[in-house]
């Protein structure tokens, strides 16, 4: 069971993948393609229920080993299956969500020709998402790691006649081979001073390297600290943090399934899943751990400035991924993993439901993205209307503090909180910086149902005249995300954080007790509590002023600010910046290496010209071949002169 | 020999020559010359092939000595014999010699259509040849052998070869001979100082480092030009381009790791001081390979150079791995030698593919090839991948270890050579891009045709072991391990020497106090 709750995904990408090459053409090889692959990720979803009654609920955790991986020396690691409560939640999450979004897609790409395909890269990149989750060392989570990447890529670029999703998709694998860089950096050091890749070795080792320091390059550092922080760069580029984010937006360039499935529920989420899986390393490196936190509440603040003022809805959606990402990891900077791992539940469903149902919406305006082009919808699909707005307030954290709210409130508040109860520096940046994102999102979430639902529709006639409400294919899996945005903070309050969060948690978890942060969480003063709150309510009603009550000030105020508002609309230049010192000067470089290296001085100097030079002198050696008698003659003569003379000045006066 | 008597090291390796002598024999029209020849060269070769396989299968993984040696007089007034034998670092490139030969006589059966028989004699006598090489335990035999490739090499690129065949060829073997007229010189210093060509025999030799300096030197002009290592690289992508598609596979598959086999057998084990010695500029030369060969090849405009610079830059990490001095290192560089040799022969075949199609290199000539080829797509974004070294591929095995065992030995070599890793992706994936993706616009290419069934047969077999030594590596890395911990162990002792202060020294101090 538990090993099938894993494989399951593959063995439907498998079969998609044989019905695409064997069976013919046609509507009956999209829906085989579909049974195989949704009836094999369902199973998977039930055993997960399963799983996660008996390790999270009852604490029968256990790690099933497979067969060897790579072995080699001292390295020793072989395919497995570790279920604590971490991963139990981890698989839990990844495929009821995926399980919804394969339903959804069914009705989404209906009439797209690479459905089979489709569907079997969703299934295989579940099952690599699976298979990080539960690693019981880090060479099978960076294969699951690289793994999500790849299938990423792919569906990225799924629609390869675009050159700017291939673009995208290309962008994206770069990027993330730039974290993963530093992830198996820190893999060659963990193996370096732990002499094992185990995470089981590891953690039992890491209480006696504290305070070990390490020569890395030509500096010593504080080896747990070094190490953290190299496989925190690998986190930053799978979860889009500053400044390895660029590429999470560019992929929207996918079909939105994909864009719910692996840019916003499970694989961006995969950097705060290794933090929280890591945290017996982080734990004894404070000085990492402050990192992750600056990071973490830099990129919230950040991409919520950034989502304030994109026109594509999925582009707002996308920002809002980025920032609530950082919110997770400020909390995993502050020692609150669980409310991390709790808010990444949380967000998993009412960030599925947003994408989803913006999905429905494009589907529903012929593929139109530009809320621009929108507005007045609310009408004409009622049901996408009010799964919108579920979303966003899970979004916003909209609640009664001590009564009651939605998901994202529990979850969102108790980070927050915990940023405040650390007492520290840098959880107080992260708090205030968390606070005023919060504003942002709340701002952008309601600017993005103003714009989409109300007001007058800004698209043509003939548009408007085919908006029409999806199919309940596509709908049913809105219902089952609405419920999850809803309940699960509630639900999960008390275990993921609350008084039972030791008996959930267990051993998957390490936090030191000079660290709780939770603790200190529920005891921090009134006005914390309730301050998200009200400024979440604060950015709904401003955004309501300004395009519901006064629509014609946002472009006043954009014209008054129009450098600030450049500097948003261009997501503070980091592309151009990018491109401007990696992109364009690998390709120059790489050219004049190229042209002056290889082939002007190495060939041009070393072989060709001692070829060249050979070859001349061997043509002059020729040239005094000639064949006359008198030349040979004459040469002999000179010989001769030449000897006798040497004989006679040198020999003799030698003697 | 086995256990059954059969001399099946010596089998192995001539077998390919019977074949070749048995397609000189064959008389008749030309078209029955050529079809007599395909066939007869392809048996041959899997019949080589399967007796190869029992190698591995008989194969003991728990001891570092040679197995299956054969020793025969030859001339005995120099004491030098015909010695052959194999161990941990050689077993499965004897294996992966006879596994790419066949698929080479395959990928010619259409390609080449001139001179069919003196073609097919060239791959089998190149095959006797690199078998030969791999399993040779005495110097002279392995001179021999090791020269002895580059002959049926130089024919095949200088005779088969595109437009500017002589220029490469002559390139290549004027190249790779200069760099053997050194090691030749140092094999016979080497008999002079101690008597014997017997390889196994001069493993046990100690030579004091001032000799080992000088020898370490000579060995290295000849494997630095093959395997080949930056800045004496130059011929490589010639030599590539020029060559015929199973020319290429052969070329980047096998020879590019006589070299590396070479600082395996001789500079690391026979001269462990002269190697911890060089090691850094080692290490320099290998990381710029890296850097420097991913950079040209993202700029490249014709398929085959690029792919040709990439193996420079892959054989980067097996220089890298080779000279850690780690289990690691020295097992990531054999894996990655292993691996390069199916990948990129792979790629040289999917290049291939689309040139006999339509008789271009050109990367700009294409696009958009997916909406016609899905299968081939498929292989290539295998193939792709697997370069990339995305783990559960066989290229992710080999260069996690070089560089876990690079990290080991000096971390600001592991930062460099980790930058391979993302320059890798970028090249590859912007070729595949400008190949397989975008729409497809160009008139001539809307009827390009998908791999066919010979091509299908071709590229199956190497896509399962690119996949198998990916996800289940334990088997190749056993054969490794058999002979990875000595070669370790010896360059190990000989590091800590170098660090303690020299012997000489020592005993002054010691006169002293």
């Amino acid at each position: 069971m538990y090993s099938a709750a894993v494989v399951l995904p593959l063995i439907g990408a498998m079969l998609a993948g044989l019905i695409l090459t064997f069976a013919p053409k046609g509507h009956g090889r999209d829906l085989a393609a579909q049974l195989a692959t949704c009836i094999c990720l369902g199973l998977s979803a039930l055993l997960a229920i399963v799983i996660f009654y008996q390790v999270a609920l009852l604490g029968h955790g256990r790690t099933i080993e497979a067969f060897p991986f790579i072995t080699s020396g001292a390295l020793q690691t072989s395919w497995g299956f570790k279920y604590d409560t971490l991963s139990a939640v981890m698989v839990f999450v990844v495929t009821i969500c995926s399980t919804a979004i394969h339903v959804y897609s069914c009705g989404y790409m209906h009439d797209d020709p690479g459905v089979p395909r489709f569907m079997a890269y969703l299934s295989l990149f579940t099952f690599c998402m699976l298979m990080l989750v539960t690693a019981d060392n880090f060479v099978q989570m960076f294969f699951g790691w690289e793994g999500v990447g790849v299938c990423s890529y792919l569906l990225i670029g799924f629609w390869y006649d675009r050159p700017s999703a291939n673009a995208a998709a290309i962008k994206a694998f770069i990027v993330n081979r730039v974290g993963d860089f530093g992830f198996a950096l820190g893999i060659f050091g963990v193996f370096a001073l732990f002499g094992s890749v185990v995470f089981d070795d590891v953690f039992a080792a890491v209480p006696t390297f504290v305070g070990t320091r390490v020569t890395f390059l030509s500096w010593e550092f504080d080896a747990l600290t070094l190490l953290c922080l190299l496989l925190f760069v690998g986190a930053m580029g799978k979860s889009a943090q500053v400044p390895l984010h660029t590429w999470l937006p560019d992929a929207m360039e996918g079909p939105t399934p994909v864009s719910a499935l692996i840019h916003a529920a499970t694989m961006v989420t995969a950097g705060v899943f290794m933090v929280a899986r890591l945290s017996p390393m982080f734990e004894y490196a404070p000085d990492a751990l402050a990192v992750v936190c600056v990071v973490g509440a830099s990129t919230a603040i950040f991409a919520a400035s950034v989502g304030l003022v994109q026109n594509d809805i999925k582009r707002v959606i996308a920002y809002s991924t980025c920032s609530q990402l950082g919110y997770m990891f400020f909390a995993c900077g502050v020692s609150a993993y669980a409310a991390a791992i709790f808010h990444l539940m949380t967000h998993a469903f009412f960030k599925a439901l947003l994408f989803l149902s913006s999905g429905s919406v494009i589907h529903a305006m012929s593929g139109e993205q530009d809320m621009r082009k929108m507005g007045g919808l609310a009408g004409h699909i009622k049901i996408t209307h009010i799964m919108m707005w579920i979303g966003s307030l899970s979004l916003a954290g909209v609640g009664v503090p001590f009564v009651v709210g939605f998901a994202g409130f529990y979850s969102k508040d108790i980070i927050l909180e915990a940023a405040f109860g650390a007492l520290s520096g840098v959880g107080q940046y992260a708090f205030w910086l968390g606070v005023v994102a919060a504003f942002m999102t709340a701002f952008y979430s309601w600017r993005l149902l103003f714009m989409t639902f109300y007001g007058k529709p800004r698209a043509d006639k003939h548009t408007m005249e085919h908006v029409h409400e999806s199919p309940q294919v596509m709908l049913i899996p809105l219902y089952i995300l609405a419920v999850g945005a809803v309940v699960a903070g509630f639900v999960g309050y008390e275990s993921f954080v609350g008084h039972h969060m030791n008996e959930f948690w267990r051993e998957s978890i390490l936090v030191l007790p000079q660290h709780n942060s939770i603790e200190a969480a529920h005891h921090v003063p009134v006005w914390v509590k309730v301050l998200p709150v009200v400024v979440g309510l604060v950015g709904i009603g401003v955004a309501y002023g300004l395009y519901i009550r006064n629509p014609n000030i946002p472009g006043e105020l954009a014209a008054r600010w129009q450098r600030l508002y450049r500097f948003l609309l261009n997501k503070w230049y980091f592309d151009e910046l990018y491109d401007a010192i990696f992109t364009r000067p690998s390709f120059k470089i790489g050219w004049g290496f190229w042209k002056r290296g290889d082939e002007a001085t190495i060939d041009g100097l070393g072989a060709d010209n001692l070829a060249d030079k050979t070859l001349r002198l061997a043509r002059r050696t020729a040239a005094l071949q000639t064949g006359y008698v008198y030349h040979y003659a004459f040469a002999m003569l000179i010989g001769v002169v030449v000897l006798v003379t040497w004989f006679l000045l040198v020999r003799s006066g030698a003697q | 020999m086995t256990m059954t008597g059969w001399p099946l090291l010596s089998l192995v390796t001539f077998l390919p020559l019977v074949g070749a002598a048995f397609i000189l024999a064959v008389r008749g029209p030309e078209a029955v010359v050529a079809a007599n020849a395909r066939h007869a060269a392809l048996w041959t070769s899997l019949a080589t092939f399967v007796l190869s396989v029992f190698l591995w299968l008989d194969f003991d993984t728990r001891t570092p000595d040679f197995q299956f040696v054969e020793v025969r007089e030859w001339i005995p007034a120099f004491g030098i014999t015909y010695k052959m034998g194999i161990d941990g670092v050689s077993l499965l490139f004897v294996l992966l010699s006879t596994v790419l030969t066949p698929i080479c006589i395959l990928a010619s059966w259409e390609a080449i259509e001139t001179r069919v028989r003196e073609y097919m004699i060239a791959f089998l006598v190149l095959e006797t040849m690199m078998v030969g090489m791999f399993c040779a335990l005495d110097m002279v035999l392995f001179y021999i052998f090791f020269e002895g490739v580059l002959i049926p090499m130089f024919l095949i690129i200088g005779i088969w070869g595109g437009k500017r065949r002589v220029y490469s060829a002559f390139k290549f073997f004027l190249y790779t001979l200069a760099g053997s007229v050194l090691m030749l010189l140092a094999i016979l210093f080497m008999y002079f100082e101690t008597e014997t060509t017997d390889i196994p025999a001069l493993l046990n030799v100690y030579l004091v480092p001032e000799v080992q300096f000088w020898l370490w030197l000579a060995f290295f002009a000849s494997f630095a030009v093959k395997v080949p290592m930056w800045p004496v690289h130059t011929w490589l992508p010639d030599a590539h381009v020029e060559a015929p598609t199973a020319g290429s596979v052969i070329l980047a598959g096998v020879l590019l790791k006589m070299g590396a086999y070479g600082f395996l057998r001789f500079s690391v084990p026979m001269l462990p001081d002269a190697s911890v010695f060089f090691t850094p500029y080692v290490f320099v030369l290998s990381i710029i390979a890296i850097i420097y060969t991913s950079l040209v090849a993202l700029v490249q405009e014709d398929m085959k150079k690029l792919i040709a610079y990439s193996s420079v830059a892959h054989m980067g990490f097996v220089t890298l791995g080779t000279f850690t001095g780690t289990v690691q290192g020295v097992e990531g560089a054999l894996f990655t030698m292993l691996s390069h040799g199916v990948v990129s022969g792979a790629l040289f075949l999917i290049v291939g593919v689309i040139y006999d199609r339509m008789h271009t290199r050109e990367i700009a000539r294409y696009g958009g090839l997916v909406h016609r080829m899905p299968v081939y797509a498929f292989v290539f974004m295998v193939m792709m991948l697997a370069s990339v070294g995305l783990p559960g591929t066989s290229g992710f095995v080999g260069e996690f270890l070089a560089l876990a065992g690079a990290y080991q030995a000096n971390t600001w070599a592991a930062l460099f050579a980790t930058t391979g890793i993302i320059l890798g992706a970028a090249y590859m994936l912007y070729l595949y891009r400008r190949v397989i993706f975008g729409e497809l616009t160009r008139e001539d290419l809307k009827d390009i045709t998908d791999l066919n069934l010979r091509e299908k047969l071709i590229f199956a077999p190497l896509v399962v072991l690119v996949l198998w030594m990916g996800i289940y590596p334990k088997p190749f890395l056993d054969v490794f391990a058999a002979s990875s911990g000595p070669i370790a162990a010896r360059y190990h002792a000989a590091k800590s020497a170098a660090s303690e202060p020299p012997r000489v020294l020592r005993t002054a101090a010691a006169k002293q106090e």
